[in-house]
């Protein structure tokens, strides 16, 4: 009978156990191990209510980026930095809104493609914005009337 | 009247004292933790025997945990129609909460125990006191190894027991209530933030330090005879799964 192999059992239990972390990590928590992949576009909004780091970027509804950072811009608009996938080209008159999935779901920023030739390089700006619909807003403005 | 304040006032002091020598043990065994030369041998012996050894009882229950999630989970949510949220319904609680809880507490009762009652009877039969007389440090040998592997182990676990549950409560939701696996996991990924696993490794690094500390402790100073061994056992066990439930709770508070 064979000596009973320590170093086969730790590393074994290691094993399994760093795939599974590793597989909550990055499938389900989203971890980005590869940086590099991305360019920064900026976006000015009248109103980023609802968008947080962290809420994605479609195009025609494929996930190509997230929100990575909303603060105010000098003439109080909120200034929101998106990561955009690197093999994904955008064009300077492309439209960026803010959506909502379904009637409560949550804020995302859908891109609409342009058609222009020129592409917007690392830390471009779209400047073409359409800001998030207040839906409070909407209900009260058809209750009341407008003012 | 004196005597009942006299009473209180030892009580307190006791308890205080207590807790006092329970942080210096642990103080003092994270100090030799950072001092050279390191047990690395003995460190892979106690993580074979606190992690490798606890996998079957973790994937047992993990995947009975998932699956229990699921299926009360669907008959509560088909009620409002909304069973697309299983996924979420199952893995939110299982990463945030039941995984690091619910593995820590079996940890406690297949590892710890038996920690306890290993150094417990070391103890009692002057094995402690002859590796003193050797000049074999029994803090850097007993203490630190289980602590380092305690730290290693316990967050591993976690993961295998959130996996295993994922999939159990995929088993049950979507083979047997009929639920689209694609929405299973894509609302899955769509609610849980990296924030969430994060909160669940905390919480579970936490209780490994925890759980070691409380069982070396009770271990380390247990009562005379074979009764004081079992009583170190017992408490360490009882004082280990008390002090997970109520640091989950201030950790959940934390970091809400």
């Amino acid at each position: 009978m064979k000596k009973f192999d320590l170093e086969l059992a730790v590393g074994f239990f290691l094993l399994i156990g760093i795939i599974c972390l590793g597989y909550i990590s990055i499938k389900l928590g989203k971890l980005e191990v590869i940086g590099g992949e991305y360019y920064t576009l900026y976006a000015d909004f009248a109103k980023a209510g609802g968008i947080k780091p962290g809420s994605g970027v479609e195009i025609a509804g494929v996930e190509v980026g997230r929100v990575k950072s909303i603060r105010l811009d000098k003439d109080y608009a909120a200034l929101v930095g998106l990561e955009i996938n690197s093999d994904v080209k955008i064009q300077e008159d492309a439209i960026a809104s803010i959506k909502t999935k379904g009637l409560i779901g949550e804020r995302y920023v859908e891109i609409t493609p342009g058609g222009s030739d020129k592409i917007l390089g690392n830390g471009g700006k779209i400047r073409d914005t359409e800001s998030a619909i207040d839906i409070e807003e909407l209900l009260s403005k058809y209750v009341f009337g407008k003012v | 009247m004196t005597g009942l304040l006299r009473m209180v006032g030892s009580g307190a002091l006791s308890v205080l004292r207590k807790m006092g020598h329970m942080l210096i043990f642990l103080v003092q065994s994270l100090s030799y933790a950072f001092i050279p030369p390191f047990k690395f041998r003995i460190l892979l012996r106690e993580i074979q025997f606190i992690g490798t050894k606890s996998m079957t009882v973790i994937v047992l229950m993990g995947s009975f945990t998932g699956m229990v999630l699921a299926l009360q989970g669907f008959h509560l949510l088909r009620k409002v129609g909304s069973e697309a949220l299983l996924g979420p319904a199952v893995a939110l609680p299982l990463i945030r909460e039941l995984g690091p809880v619910l593995s820590a507490l079996t940890i406690t009762g297949r590892a710890g125990s038996a920690l306890t009652a290993e150094i417990g009877i070391m103890r009692i039969s002057e094995q402690i006191d002859a590796l003193t007389a050797m000049a074999l440090n029994p803090m850097r040998y007993l203490i630190v190894p289980k602590m380092f592997a305690a730290i290693i182990a316990f967050p591993l676990l976690t993961a295998i027991y959130d996996v295993v549950g994922i999939y159990g409560g995929y088993f049950v939701g979507v083979k047997l209530l009929g639920l689209s696996s694609g929405t299973y996991f894509s609302q899955m990924e769509h609610f849980l933030e990296m924030e969430d696993i994060r909160i669940g490794i905390y919480k579970s690094l936490t209780f490994g330090i925890l759980v070691l500390w409380v069982c070396c402790y009770k271990g380390f100073y247990t009562g005379y005879g074979a009764e004081g061994v079992s009583k170190a056992t017992t408490e360490a066990v009882v004082m280990s799964s008390v002090l997970i439930l109520i640091a989950d709770y201030f950790l959940g508070t934390l970091f809400i």
